[in-house]
């Protein structure tokens, strides 16, 4: 099965248990949207599907396509086919966007593979223009200095050119004003396709308006509480995140 | 952390191997004025040079190490023990057929492209402490531009070698600018006509070729009035056992409305005491630009300087060091303002990796009576490990009022967050780091010329590798 799948996952940090007891499955090819209140656990999930080493796995297994992923190093799962947007990402100085890009493509090509530099350059513009981005930008370090909108719109231009199998968008949404806001939406949605399943982590439901989700998932306190189909947003929206408490299956801690 | 082999094709191995030496004339270990008479008896110098020497020796002897401020590290050198002279015994050669063999392949192993070999047709390049291949490119040569060895410059040119010689760096300046004055061989001599300005760089390449030997090679630029040259030093030298001495002096004279650039990109195994002096002398509105680059050596001590003398002079160091695991990088600039109107710029980065020191000394120096005169001093460095260390000690006295200097230092670290985040988009964490160094230092090697920023770029990433994990 070609999916990602989380199952029963249990993780900490400095002794305090974040995520418990979360199962998750997305298909290649699908849109889940994870909903959830703040300090619910859905950014921690994300560094531990990226591999964050900060965190700690407890208990539960998170596998991609048939492979666990637990036992592999941050990059060697990037070069397998995840991609993380980062809610904060990283400046690195001095290093543009053009010369990251193509490293990071280039640690994909098998040893002695050169990138062919005017196809990349080619792409590279292609996809800045999806994304309504200056050619200026390819010459910038990084996100140093990028406002926040800048610095999300460069996350979805990564994740255009690195082509993953599956990508976990963790609060991209937020602090970008409606413009961005769509032309963000615009990239994600010209991605969707039969070879990219999609985790879209959010707080809110205004995103959802414009990347429609097959699936909505709902976490409170570190596990997933309902799951349902794109209209679980709504509903979600319109009664609270009590109200998806009281609709767990179990007790939920608060 | 698993290790990863770079992504970048490089060969650990150049720069680590050595070929059969054929030294015809050895002075022997130790240094006494039975030494200096034979170097001066074999290079046939002229008396004056004789004289020098002794005077070097001389005052060698009597001034103490600089143990005082500097490391006591250089307590380790046990001259007595270091060779001061070796010959190859072969003339300087004039062609590129005429180079043997084995220093070919070096070149080849160095893995210097076909294209950077075009290079060499005006390339010096120093193979122990004689210029064994020599050859001037004719373009140059037209132009009446000198580009020879020392040697050869203070025989055949003592009208212009004399005259500039010892000028700017006198014989007593430090120890060790008095032990290059005694045993000095090697090292080239150039001298440019007014109005010339040299298209392509001059380049020399060093290389240390004999255990226990020290290399003391002396070089003298001339810039005449209007002129511009570039010269590019860049050493790989062989690895040792044991330790090894390079004490280089470096003189540049940049006359009226002349421009020097010298680049150095220093290479030396990690045995290597790397203490060199490099002054340069700026007339009225001349420049005189070092770009210095230390990524080798055990303890390199260098600090090259500018004296500022005429009117709108200008002086600019571009310095990086990467101090790595046992190695010490000592270095920095001096900008000694001495004339009205008179610009200086000083940018110096530097990356400490495992137990790797970094250490800046600038100097800044305006005296009173001097009107418009401005310096900048930038210099971050750049911790990479928590067992790095870097130190700063900048001198700054500018007196006088309408001066102006302006003073910028940092201290930072890659950190874990930014190496997660370069790991998530493929890169192993060694790759993350060498990329995270090269753009530490990006805005520095843009002003490079082409094929040294290329190279600079791979001996970073060759130096990350196994920092990490």
């Amino acid at each position: 099965m070609k999916e990602l799948s989380v199952e029963n996952l249990h993780v900490t940090i400095a002794d305090q248990e974040i995520v418990r007891g979360l199962t998750l499955r997305v298909p290649r090819g699908e849109v889940h949207a994870l909903m959830g209140p703040n300090g619910s656990g859905k950014s921690t999930l994300a560094k531990v599907l990226a591999g964050h080493p900060d965190y700690q796995v407890t208990k539960g297994k998170v596998m991609m396509d048939g492979e666990n992923l637990l036992e592999l190093e941050p990059d060697e799962r990037a070069r397998r086919g995840l991609f993380m947007a980062f809610q904060y990402p990283s400046e690195v100085p001095g290093v543009t966007i053009a010369n990251f890009l193509r490293a990071a493509i280039q640690s994909r090509l098998p040893e002695g593979e050169e990138l062919e530099a005017t196809d990349y350059y080619a792409k590279l513009y292609e996809k800045m223009e999806l994304l309504g981005m200056d050619r200026s930008f390819t010459s910038r370090a990084v996100n140093e200095g990028f406002s926040g909108g800048e610095k999300k719109r460069t996350e979805i231009l990564q994740l255009a050119m690195l082509e993953p199998k599956y990508a976990v968008l963790d609060e991209t949404d937020s602090g970008l004003d409606i413009d961005a806001l769509k032309t963000v939406a615009h990239g994600v949605n010209s991605l969707r396709g039969p070879d990219l399943g999609v985790l879209l982590i959010t707080h809110y439901q205004r995103l959802l308006n414009y990347i429609i989700p097959d699936h909505v998932h709902v976490m409170v306190a570190g596990r997933i509480v309902r799951s349902g189909r794109k209209e679980l947003a709504l509903e979600l929206e319109e009664r609270g995140y009590d109200w998806a408490r009281e609709g767990a299956a179990e007790p939920v801690l608060r | 952390m698993k290790t990863e082999t770079s992504a970048v094709d490089i060969n650990r191995n150049i720069g680590d191997f050595a070929y059969p030496e054929v030294h015809v004339r050895d002075a022997g270990a130790g240094l006494s004025e039975k030494t200096i008479h034979y170097i001066s008896d074999v290079k046939e110098d002229p008396d004056w040079v004789r004289e020098y020497r002794l005077r070097g020796l001389k005052t060698f002897l009597e001034k103490p190490l600089p143990t005082h401020w500097a490391s006591k590290d250089l307590e380790a050198i046990d001259f007595d023990k270091i060779r001061y002279y070796l010959s190859p015994g072969t003339a300087a050669k004039r062609s590129w057929d005429e180079v043997p063999e084995d220093i070919k392949r070096t070149f080849e192993r160095l893995g210097i492209p076909e294209q950077e070999r075009k290079f060499l047709a005006g390339v010096e390049a120093q193979f122990d402490s004689e210029a064994v291949y020599s050859n001037i490119k004719k373009a140059v040569g037209e132009q009446g531009v000198i580009f020879v060895g020392s040697t050869e410059g203070l025989k055949n040119h003592p009208e212009i070698f004399r005259k500039w010689f010892g000028k700017v760096i006198p014989i007593g300046d430090n120890k060790f600018s008095a032990l290059n004055s005694a045993v000095f061989s090697g090292g080239s001599f150039i001298y440019v006509p007014p109005g010339v300005k040299v298209k392509h760089p001059l380049q020399a390449y060093f290389r240390i070729n004999a255990e226990n030997f020290g290399q003391f090679e002396r070089t003298l630029i001339i810039a005449d009035e209007g002129s511009e040259v570039t010269y590019m030093e860049g050493c790989t030298a062989p690895k040792f056992n044991t330790t090894t001495l390079h004490s280089a002096v470096v003189e540049l004279v940049a006359l009226k409305g002349a421009k020097i650039q010298y680049i150095t990109v220093q290479n030396w195994s990690a045995n290597v005491f790397n203490l060199v002096t490099k002054r340069g002398l700026a007339h009225e509105n001349a420049e005189v630009k070092w770009i210095d680059c230390n990524i080798g050596s055990r303890l390199t001590m260098k600090y090259p300087s500018v004296i500022m003398k005429g009117r709108k002079a200008r002086g600019e160091v571009l310095s990086i060091a990467l101090a790595n695991d046992g190695q010490h990088q000592d270095t920095g600039a001096k900008m000694i303002h001495a004339a009205d109107e008179t610009t200086s710029n000083i940018i110096s980065k530097s990356i400490s990796i495992g137990k790797g020191r970094a250490t800046y000394r600038g100097l800044v120096h305006v005296p009173k009576h001097l009107k418009n005169c401005k310096n900048n001093t930038e210099c971050d460095a750049l911790l990479i490990n928590a067992t790095s260390r870097t130190d700063t000690y900048p001198a700054i006295t500018v007196r006088g009022t309408g001066n102006a200097v302006q003073h910028e230092a940092s201290v930072s670290q890659v950190s874990a967050e930014q190496i997660f985040y370069m790991q998530q988009r493929g890169l192993t964490e060694a790759q993350a780091m060498s990329l995270s160094v090269n753009g530490f230092v990006n805005d520095l090697v843009r002003q490079f010329p082409m094929e040294y920023s290329v190279e600079l770029k791979r001996l970073i990433e060759l130096e990350m590798e196994g920092s990490v994990g």
